[in-house]
């Protein structure tokens, strides 16, 4: 651990280098590439959500004058390209060649020379389809008798995906029998939507001569995209270059490899122009990555006084119509076992069933670190609950319960070992921010004459940052990521990395990383991103990897360029590599501050006619993989105050207090933008938003007139506290911040509302917390929030 | 069918097909991509753009409707190489994370500080209400149109009226 605060100065609220294009309308996103002679694409899509295909005529289509290519699932057939695995073994048709199975799904794609007439064609394509029995509800997926959705599968004759579980079940069983309280809770985590302002998109150009397939697309991971297009399609790697320009936001939807992608690659080969394809917000929606979706019944079992001792958990996962969550092979229910969250207890054990629904595939998606939203909000909602159960203080059980300082590393019962926290600090300043014995007073006072305030606290751990690549891999690919660092002679700098910035300032950060290694300024170093050509391999960006992994990369090949410094250093100085010390920046000899010399003279020498020693072998450059040792730990202490009016069920957030702890931290004001996200996020899914369905599959959140997303009238003016706990195994000592408080929020957000509620004896209801969901909970009816019908 | 619009200053004069959306228009046909397209249905304001006077979801406009008209975009807020206040807000105070969303909230908050000098951050949250950021939780959005509201007077600069087109 090397994390000294001031890092040469380099640390701190810089402001980002991207905004200067940003701010006069300059950024370069999917949608701004034209490039000559390009054509553009657009999906037939399914109004079904369970049918068979018995024909597509495409001939009317074909016919129209601006019109150049007509793509079908049988014309993809030919080319062995209408199914495409995902990135949980599964399959998922790119374009449907015998039945479709969720209502959005890919029939045909259409390239013409516009927009408008590629969108007309669609309309000119006829699809004969013989309606199937559906599933909507994941509860009767497994029902005797139930259709089976992927008959596409030898052998398959019903809906089941997986069984997987992790913990002690005899130790869990134990403990509970022993136990002097018991208390358990259904609850759903509903179907979400990241929907970032960005849509999903591509421009596809193929060049039939070099044999080039150039990619600019919308993408968090292009160097896993272009190994995954090179062995789905037999295209040969080193011909393919994705670009991620600026992307509009990810949060997890730009993770996967989509259909759409797919058709704009074959519509460019096959009429041999550019193809450009960017899908309506109705098609994000409905098709791309959803998250969450989880059937969850929590158990947790206490002493009288307040002691917890083990939690249970049974899950049943709604994977949709095609299993193609997005997480590391070992784990497919991500790391939901991360359960027991930032508690002291003694045995834990989970069990997850995911089933095939007539739903958009997708499950690990939206800042979820691996489903570690549905894991803590299942944790904070049972604390909550258990408090409720014992008469006690939520916030008093859970200071009983924390793990303390003196217990890091700590392995938790499920087997991730954290690697280090100060959890009491950060409970106890939100609760000195928020004033939380003055906001029990007050919600006391305001009972009396029957005004209903809530008080809700949520703690979060969450386990970040993924490889080791030995246990971590995504499609056989190693979650390792790589950085390139050029110094040239006059000392500026130029950083490739692989992690893709999708608004998170990486262009700012990661140069300051480097101007804190090497005694530079951020501005002398660029940060190159987004571009398989220009940077080195690695997974990229989603599960709060950016700093935790390619952050860590960086700091090693600066690292790696210092020492290469020294040697340089030293025969400028005309002493023993031995005799120099890192210091304000600059190698100098020890004891004498006088010679020194700074990154900038010494890349000159390396770059002259200096006879250098051995070991260096004439500039200063590195590159490095970064293989984490372990994950990195972020936790935090999230108050929120509600007032709920009884009358209408309406429900406003009037504080929000958050701390967090992501170790060091590079730039506090990203930090903090950062959590300012999330925790828009935590109201959203908390208050607002559901992808839910009717009884046909008829998508009921496929626009965001319906679909609905904070503005800033839903939410409060955030109020932000911080600890610094350094992650000990991370170079920097940093833990990664960009999902802690989408992962943190919603709990609080709820326990605040049934905090606000106890005095109508609703004990429990399912987000989104709307008001007639409100409503109906004072009512003593429960809603199923995820169907259309109760 | 022939039309004839201002776009920051600058007269275009040509033919359009009749359902041409306005957004369409800007970004494909003038080049200026800086306009955004982000939902289709009016609710999410990233192509916001100003129609004469006033902000408009572009969208949701056919480019036959702005005929004759003034059309001001994000390409048109900067002013003989300076920043609009409410651009350097949006910068300084970390006002953007993707910069997506970006040009919609800063016309929209042009037109506010014109109509409302130095408005409230309730007064803020309410005029761009009818914008969605999925970024930045709007705090920082917030604190940029305060910063820029600030400046009105400072230096000659701020608060100025942004009039599109006409006469330039």
């Amino acid at each position: 651990m090397s994390a000294t605060p001031e890092r040469n100065g380099a640390y701190g609220r810089v402001p980002r280098k991207e905004d200067a294009r940003f701010v006069r309308g300059r950024g370069t996103f999917v949608d701004d590439i034209q490039l000559p002679g390009m054509l553009h694409g657009a999906v037939l899509r399914s109004p079904l959500a369970h049918a068979r295909i018995v024909a597509v005529d495409t001939t009317a289509a074909e016919a129209h004058p601006r019109v150049e290519a007509v793509i079908t699932g049988q014309a993809l057939a030919e080319l062995g390209l209408a199914w495409m695995p995902t990135i949980s073994q599964d399959a998922q048709s790119v374009l449907a060649t015998d039945k479709v199975r969720f209502q959005g799904q890919e029939v045909a794609f259409v390239v013409a020379q516009d927009r408008y007439s590629a969108r007309d064609a669609l309309e000119l394509i006829q699809v004969e389809y013989e309606p199937l029995p559906v599933v909507a509800d994941a509860q009767r997926a497994l029902e005797t008798g139930a259709p089976v959705i992927r008959d596409d599968l030898p052998g398959k004759t019903s809906n089941h995906i997986f069984d997987w579980e992790a913990g002690d079940k005899a130790a869990t069983d134990a403990v509970f029998a022993a136990a002097d309280v018991v208390v358990g809770q259904d609850m759903l985590y509903p179907r979400s939507h990241p929907a970032p302002l960005e849509t999903c998109g591509m421009v596809a150009d193929s060049d039939p001569v070099s044999g080039r397939l150039t990619l600019w697309s919308t993408s968090q991971a292009p160097h896993a995209h272009r190994t995954v297009y090179a062995l789905v399609a037999g295209l040969p790697e080193h011909k393919i270059r994705v670009v991620s320009p600026d992307i509009g936001g990810g949060f997890g939807n730009k993770a996967p490899i989509y259909p759409g992608y797919i058709c704009a690659i074959v519509g460019s080969m096959k009429t041999g122009r550019p193809v450009k394809w960017v899908e309506d917000r109705s098609e994000n929606l409905m098709s791309t990555a959803f998250a969450r979706d989880y059937h969850m019944h929590g158990e947790i079992a206490a002493t009288a006084d307040g002691k917890v001792l083990g939690l249970r958990a049974r899950v049943l996962a709604d994977h949709g119509a095609f299993n193609a969550t997005a997480q590391p092979t070992k784990f497919p229910a991500g790391f939901f076992h991360i359960f027991t969250g930032s508690y002291d207890l003694r045995a834990a054990h989970c069990e997850v069933t995911a089933v095939y629904t007539n739903k958009a595939p997708g499950g690990v998606a939206y800042s979820c670190s691996f489903r570690i939203t549905e894991a803590v909000y299942l944790v904070e909602r049972m604390m909550d609950i258990l408090a409720r159960e014992l008469g006690m203080d939520p916030a008093e059980l859970r200071m009983k319960n924390l793990l303390r300082p003196e217990q890091f590393p700590y392995t938790c019962p499920t087997g991730w070992q954290y690697d280090s926290g100060d959890y009491p600090r950060a409970l106890a300043l939100a609760m000195d921010i928020a004033g939380y014995d003055d906001l029990r007073r007050e919600q006391a006072a305001k009972r009396e004459h029957g005004e209903y305030m809530g008080i809700g606290i949520s703690f979060f751990t969450e386990g970040v940052g993924a490889g080791p690549r030995a246990h971590m891999d995504i499609l056989g690919l190693g979650m390792a990521d790589g950085a390139s660092l050029r110094v040239h002679p006059t000392g500026t700098a130029v950083l490739g990395v692989s992690c893709q910035t999708q608004g998170q300032g990486h262009e700012t950060t990661f140069a300051q990383i480097v101007a804190g290694e090497l005694g530079i300024s951020p501005d002398d170093v660029e940060v190159v991103h987004g571009d398989t050509d220009r940077t080195p391999f690695g997974l990229g960006t989603y599960g709060s990897r950016s700093t935790p992994v390619s952050g860590a990369a960086t700091a090693m090949a600066a690292r790696k360029v210092r020492e290469r410094a020294r040697i340089v250093a030293s025969a400028m100085l005309e002493v023993s590599p031995d005799d120099l010390e890192w210091a304000d920046g600059k190698w100098r000899v020890c004891g004498d501050p006088e010679k020194a010399k700074g990154i900038a003279e010494i890349a000159m020498a390396a770059h002259s006619s200096l006879e250098l020693p051995a070991g260096v072998e004439g500039h200063l450059d590195s590159e490095v993989v970064y293989n984490p040792p372990n994950l990195t730990f972020p936790f935090g202490a999230y108050i929120c105050v509600t007032d709920v009016d009884p009358g209408t069920g309406q429900v406003s957030v009037r504080r929000f207090i958050a701390v967090d702890d992501c170790g060091v931290q590079i730039n506090p004001m990203i930090v903090e933008g950062q959590v300012h996200r999330g925790l828009a996020d935590g109201v959203g899914m908390a208050l607002m938003q559901v992808i839910a369905f009717d009884a046909d599959g008829n998508c009921l959140g496929g626009s965001f007139m319906d679909y609905l997303l904070p503005t800033p009238v839903e939410c409060p003016s955030w109020e932000l506290g911080e600890t610094v706990t350094p992650s000990p195994h991370h170079p920097i000592g940093a833990k990664g911040i960009g999902e802690s408080a989408t992962v943190g929020s919603p709990p609080a957000i709820v326990n605040s509302v049934m905090d606000a509620l106890a005095p109508f004896g609703v004990r429990h209801a399912d987000m989104p917390l709307t008001p007639a969901n409100v409503w109906s909970a004072i009512q003593g009816r429960r809603l199923r929030t995820d169907l259309a019908v109760t | 069918m022939q039309i004839t619009i201002s776009v920051n200053g600058s007269a275009y004069t040509g033919e359009v097909e009749p359902r041409l959306l306005l957004i369409h228009f800007l970004r494909d046909q003038l080049g200026l991509t800086g306009s955004h397209w982000g939902c289709d249905t009016s609710n999410c304001g990233a192509c916001v753009v100003w129609l004469d006077e006033t902000p408009v979801k572009s969208c949701t406009v056919l480019t036959a409707m702005a005929d004759g008209r003034r059309v001001l975009t994000v390409e048109g807020m900067e002013r003989d190489g300076r920043l609009d206040p409410v651009q350097e807000g949006f910068a300084r105070c970390h006002g953007l994370q993707c910069g997506f969303c970006t040009p919609g909230m800063m016309l929209t908050a042009r037109w506010l500080l014109d109509h409302n000098p130095d408005p409230s951050p309730e007064e803020i949250r309410e005029a761009l209400s009818g914008q969605v950021c999925r970024c930045t939780g709007y705090e920082n959005i917030v604190r940029s149109v305060r910063w820029a509201a600030q400046q009105r007077g400072g230096d000659g600069h701020g608060g100025h009226r942004l009039a599109p087109g006409g006469a330039q």
